[in-house]
C-alpha cells in the first residue's frame, strides 16, 4: 500500500513536472521555463500539494511575478488543486542551466546563445582591462566577424551585438 | 472577456494574486516562498541594519541611474544604465523584504522605500549626489560597484543569514558586469580626448572626499574592513592607472549617510520617488 501510494505520488509528480516544464518564458516565449533553467524542481508533498521552485535570472527580473502566476495557473488548469510556488535564490541562476534545446531555439530566433559561464576562483572577482571579448557567431549568417555594441540590451540577460559580415544587429544571451 | 474596457478585461479572472496581465501592477513579495526564518545566533539588529544600508544604497543609486533615461549620450548607454539600475532595484527589493521579515514587523518592501523620511535612510551620500555629467556618473558607478562587489563577495560566505548570503551571491555576478561597464568607460574617457580626460579628473576630485564614508565603516558579520578597503583601492588603482588618471589626495567629509546624515540632494530625490505612493497610500491598480 505504501509502495502503491509512493508510485502514485511519483506519477503525479511526473505529470505536474511535464505541465510546469511546458510553461513559456514571458520575455522569451519560444523557450519554456525549463529550457531557460529557471524551473528548479517540481515535487508533490504528502498532502498532494504540488510545489514548484523557480529561480530569478537577475535580481531585478520584472518577469518573476508573472512566471510564478503562469506556473500556478497552468498547474491549476491541469487539475492540480493545491499549488505552491517557491523562490529559490541559492545557488544563483547561471546561463549554463539553459538546456541544449533552449540554446537551439534561441539561435533559431536570431538570438545568439551564451557560451559557458566563467568559473571564478574563490576570492575577489578579477577585472578585465584588456579586450578579451568572446567570439560570438552571428545567429543569422553564421559569420564569426561580429562585435559587441553594448553589454546591456532589451532585457537584463542579453547584450547587443552587430555582425560585420551581414551588417545585422542581434542580441546575445550573455554568460552569467 | 468583455471588450468594453480593455484594461478591465485584461484584469478579469486574475484575482488570485495573479500578476500576469501587466508588469508593475501586482508586485508581490520578491522573497515569496523563501524560508524566512532568522537562524539562531544571528543578531537581528545587525542583520536589519546592514540590509537596510545596502538596500538604501541600491534604491537611491537606481533612482539616479534611471534619471539618465532620455539624457544619456548614446541610446546603448542609456539602456545599460537603466539595466544596471534595474539590477540594483531588484537587490533593494530583496533586501527590504528581508528587513521586514527579520525585524518582526512584517512590513513589505514599499514601507521602506516609500514611507521613510530622508533622515531614516542609511545610504552613503555618494549615492544621492546629483548625476552631474557622464564622467561624474561613471566615476561614482565605478567606486560604488567596486565597493559593493567587494562586500557582496564576502557576504556571500560570511553572512550568517542564509537569505542575505544568497542575495549577495546572486548580486556578485550582476555587480561584476556593472563594475566592468564603469571601468570600460573610465578607460575610454580617461584615455580619450583632452576634454574627456579633463572631465574625469574633475569627477575624481568631486568623488574622492566621499570615499572615506564608504570605506571607513565596518561591513559587519565579522568581515574585515581592511580587506574590503584593500580590494577597492587595488581595483580602483588598476583602472585609474590604465586610464592615465590618479585618485587625488583629499580630506574626508565629516558625517556619514550611514548615520542618517545626508546632503540636501536626498530629500528632493525621495520626494519624487515617493510622491505617487504617498498621494495614494496602499492604492492598487
Amino acid at each position: 500500500m505504501v509502495t502503491a501510494n509512493a508510485s502514485l505520488t511519483s506519477l503525479t509528480a511526473q505529470r505536474a513536472r511535464r505541465v510546469a516544464e511546458g510553461v513559456p518564458d514571458p520575455e522569451l516565449p519560444m523557450l519554456t521555463l525549463a529550457d531557460l533553467g529557471v524551473l528548479r524542481g517540481v515535487e508533490v508533498t504528502d498532502d498532494g500539494t504540488v510545489v514548484a521552485s523557480l529561480t530569478p535570472t537577475y535580481s531585478g527580473c520584472p518577469a518573476m511575478a508573472e512566471m510564478r502566476a503562469d506556473v500556478a495557473s497552468r498547474l491549476r488548469a491541469a487539475g492540480f488543486e493545491r499549488v505552491e510556488i517557491r523562490t529559490e535564490l541559492d545557488p544563483p541562476w547561471t546561463t549554463d542551466w539553459i538546456t541544449p534545446t533552449g540554446r537551439r531555439k534561441l539561435g533559431e530566433h536570431g538570438i545568439a546563445p551564451p557560451g559557458p559561464a566563467r568559473r571564478r576562483p574563490a576570492g575577489p572577482v578579477p577585472l578585465e582591462l584588456s579586450v578579451s571579448r568572446r567570439a560570438v557567431a552571428c545567429p543569422r549568417c553564421g559569420s564569426a566577424d561580429t562585435e559587441e555594441t553594448s553589454r546591456f540590451a532589451s532585457t537584463s540577460c542579453k547584450a547587443l551585438w552587430r555582425c560585420r559580415a551581414c551588417l545585422e544587429p542581434f542580441e546575445y544571451v550573455k554568460e552569467i | 472577456m468583455s471588450d468594453d474596457h480593455v484594461y478591465l478585461s485584461l484584469a478579469e479572472g486574475h484575482d488570485d494574486g495573479d500578476a500576469r496581465w501587466a508588469f508593475g501592477t501586482g508586485f508581490e513579495d520578491p522573497l515569496h516562498g523563501v524560508d524566512t526564518t532568522v537562524p539562531d545566533g544571528v543578531d537581528v539588529g545587525e542583520l536589519t541594519g546592514r540590509c537596510l544600508a545596502l538596500a538604501d544604497d541600491a534604491l537611491v543609486g537606481a533612482q539616479r541611474l534611471a534619471q539618465w533615461c532620455t539624457r544619456a549620450p548614446e541610446l546603448e548607454e542609456e539602456v545599460a544604465l537603466a539595466n544596471i539600475g534595474l539590477d540594483l532595484l531588484g537587490q533593494a527589493r530583496l533586501l527590504y523584504a528581508r528587513v521586514g521579515q527579520a525585524d518582526g514587523t512584517g512590513r513589505g518592501e514599499d514601507a521602506y522605500a516609500y514611507f521613510r523620511d530622508p533622515g531614516d535612510f542609511r545610504n552613503v551620500r555618494l549615492a544621492e549626489l546629483p548625476n552631474g555629467d557622464f564622467a561624474f556618473s561613471t566615476v561614482r558607478l565605478l567606486v560604488l560597484s567596486c565597493w559593493r562587489l567587494a562586500v557582496f563577495g564576502r557576504l556571500a560566505t560570511a553572512a550568517e543569514d542564509p537569505v542575505l548570503a544568497a542575495v549577495a551571491a546572486k548580486g556578485v555576478n550582476e555587480l561584476a558586469y556593472h563594475r566592468q561597464f564603469a571601468a570600460d568607460w573610465t578607460l575610454r574617457l580617461g584615455d580619450g580626448t583632452e576634454e574627456s580626460h579633463r572631465r574625469m579628473v574633475a569627477a575624481l576630485r568631486e568623488v574622492a572626499p566621499y570615499l572615506g564614508e564608504l570605506l571607513g565603516a565596518e561591513p559587519g558579520f565579522g568581515i574585515d574592513a581592511e580587506s574590503v578597503r584593500d580590494e577597492v583601492t587595488e581595483v580602483l588603482g588598476q583602472v585609474l592607472d590604465a586610464a592615465g588618471l590618479t585618485l587625488p589626495d583629499s580630506g574626508t567629509l565629516a558625517g556619514s549617510g550611514r548615520d542618517g546624515d545626508h546632503t540636501v540632494h536626498l530629500a528632493p530625490l525621495l520626494a519624487e520617488l515617493q510622491s505617487v505612493a504617498r498621494a495614494h497610500p496602499e492604492a492598487t491598480w
